[in-house]
């Protein structure tokens, strides 16, 4: 008898799976890597020609929103786009089909969460394109390596968070109400859309407490020109990595392959169940 | 070795219990049919054989491995239709048929499976696309890709025209054919009838009888004259007038009045006598063997009123 087909084949035509998905549903291509480039091009276009000061030093504004929006992209493409598509999956018995199947289930995962980082990496790339040959980004290779590894910790970090959200909640709709509930007030207080420095201590402490700021900030500083290179902020990073691990903790433990409601679980359903058969 | 082997398997969820003490054998190149209303546990039961669900207790032996820890190797060698599972609406039929496949050590070639469930026409149609009874044949499809030696098909025809139906028929029975063992559920009794070669009719999560079609009809003796109600006699009224006339428990689907005789001929010349004496004919009458139908309706009346257990 012939074996199976080899893990990385099948990874390559997971991943693959993944993408043509998503590049076949538009709404998700929008929203993923059209949104954030309309958004750069019309803060740039607001508030474009001003300076922030940090302190550490002045970032125009140009520099300010392409670093940020293109970690906001980074973030769209894994947590957001995760958080959406495996509940949907979840929902329509897709991710029940192929556990039946003698594909490995870490495979499936796999395809999904390397597709989001290929995703993700298109939309930086393409931001950050835009941003050299439009508002006056300046790239120095001496600070691609940090660039490059900010990325994939961020990346890895909020493709796990959004795993785990997508763990947690119960169908697909709740989970897209769920992602955009908890990513777009985040992006107000992480130097995403408006620079927070000089806002109420209770927005600067929120975002100095989830992980959006430390991403967007540490991977701004890697497209700044006053930073120095190499450019690594391991502080930041480490903060990231961390709720990253935690979001693989909640993803492990909590994740189901059943749509919810398949089985009887929780005492409402249960109670549901009781009044079905008498 | 059975290909399935099932020891008093016990599913609870909380106060409810699915399956309650059930016990069963499927012969290897078998075509088993679990027959059930529905909420009568077909469903758990069929799951936990394929590992997707755990069981309460009990013991379960798929294939020769307990489906709950079985691996890759187990999953190759079976073929899962579920009742209800999306495919990917985004994709073909053609790729979603080359994807599922690719997991497996020996898929079918495509050509093969499109054959197979009669999709040629939509081979490079999006799965959106697809009416209900066509998305079922992509189910079985992806069921059947990885040439299974054991398939299970869970109500694999419901919501399908009867010409469809009948082609699924073929299929499944092309598939007993070839040697693959299938546990087949079902609500539809000549769906187990013609297919299966034994059926466990299945009753609040216990088997409450077990034998092949003919066996199982020969269980219930007799033979069944039916006809419809006539207009002067109302509902409430049925059992009286025919129950005594024919000499037997009258069931009534709507205004279809059913009685299993024993004595035919007697039966027949009252009942006509009633209605040439009453005036009034009796429309759709007929007499006929009893049907796995009679068979199923007595044993889960008797089951659900609590006369045998």
């Amino acid at each position: 008898m012939t074996g199976f087909p080899s893990t990385l084949p099948l990874l390559v035509a997971q991943t693959r799976y993944q993408l043509v998905t998503f590049w076949r549903i538009p709404v998700a291509v929008f929203f993923t890597l059209g949104l954030p480039l309309i958004m750069l091009v019309l803060f740039n276009a607001l508030f474009g020609s001003g300076t922030f000061s940090t302190s550490e030093g002045e970032i125009s504004a140009q520099q300010f929103y392409t670093g940020g929006l293109a970690a906001f992209t980074a973030v769209s493409a894994t947590f957001t786009n995760l958080a959406n598509m495996v509940p949907l999956r979840r929902d329509e018995g897709v991710l029940k089909r192929w556990r039946g199947t003698p594909l490995p289930t870490w495979v499936y995962l796999a395809g999904f969460i390397v597709s989001a980082v290929i995703i993700a990496f298109v939309g930086v790339v393409l931001m950050l394109t835009l941003g050299t040959v439009v508002y006056d980004l300046e790239i120095e290779a001496a600070k691609m390596p940090a660039a490059v590894l900010t990325f994939l910790v961020g990346v890895g970090s909020f493709a796990a968070l959004g795993m785990a959200l997508a763990a947690l909640v119960k169908s697909a709709s709740s989970a897209s109400a769920a992602a955009n509930a908890i990513i777009l007030p985040m992006a107000f207080v992480s130097n995403i859309f408006i620079q927070v420095d000089d806002a109420p201590d209770w927005i600067v402490a929120l975002g100095n407490f989830f992980p959006l700021k430390h991403f967007a900030e540490s991977f701004q500083d890697c497209f700044t020109p006053f930073v120095e290179p190499p450019a690594f902020d391991w502080a930041s990073m480490g903060y990231v990595a961390l709720w990253g691990v935690l979001g693989l903790v909640v993803a492990l433990k909590r994740f189901t392959w059943e749509p919810s409601g398949s089985a009887p679980r929780g005492r409402r359903s249960r109670r549901v169940a009781v009044d079905a058969t008498t | 070795m059975h290909a399935i082997d099932v020891r008093d398997l016990r599913k609870s969820y909380g106060d409810v219990t699915a399956v309650d003490g059930l016990s069963f054998h499927v012969e290897a190149g078998e075509v088993y049919a679990l027959l059930g209303a529905n909420g009568a546990g077909k469903s758990t039961a069929v799951e936990i054989l394929e590992g997707h669900r755990t069981a309460t207790s009990g013991a379960v032996e798929v294939l020769g491995v307990d489906p709950a820890s079985a691996g890759r190797e187990f999953r190759d060698r079976i073929g899962i239709v579920l009742q209800s599972s999306g495919v990917e609406a985004e994709f073909t039929v053609r790729e979603v048929i080359e994807l599922y496949g690719g997991c497996y050590r020996n898929p079918r070639p495509l050509d093969e499976v499109i054959e197979l469930v009669g999709l040629d026409e939509k081979v490079d149609a999006r799965i959106g696309s697809l009416s209900g009874g066509q998305r079922r044949r992509v189910d079985l499809a992806l069921g059947i890709v990885g040439r299974p030696e054991l398939l299970f098909l869970d109500e694999p025809t419901t919501g399908f025209d009867p010409s469809a139906r009948r082609r699924s028929w073929d299929l499944i029975e092309s598939l007993g054919d070839d040697g693959t063992t299938v546990l087949l559920t079902t609500h539809y009794l000549d769906e187990a009838e013609h297919l299966a070669d034994r059926v466990g009719v299945l009753s609040q999560g216990r088997l409450i009888a077990e034998g092949s079609p003919d066996q199982l009809i020969g269980q219930v003796s007799g033979t069944v004259i039916s006809f419809m109600l006539p207009d002067h006699v109302q509902a409430g009224a049925a059992s009286a007038t025919f129950g005594d006339l024919l000499g037997g428990d009258v069931r009534l689907s709507g205004r279809l009045v059913e009685v299993n005789v024993e004595q035919p001929t007697a039966a027949v010349h009252r009942v006509t006598g009633w209605a040439i004496e009453a005036g009034v004919e009796l429309e759709s009458l007929s007499v006929s063997r009893v049907s796995l139908e009679d068979v199923y309706l007595a044993l889960t009346d008797a089951d659900t009123s609590g006369e045998i257990s």
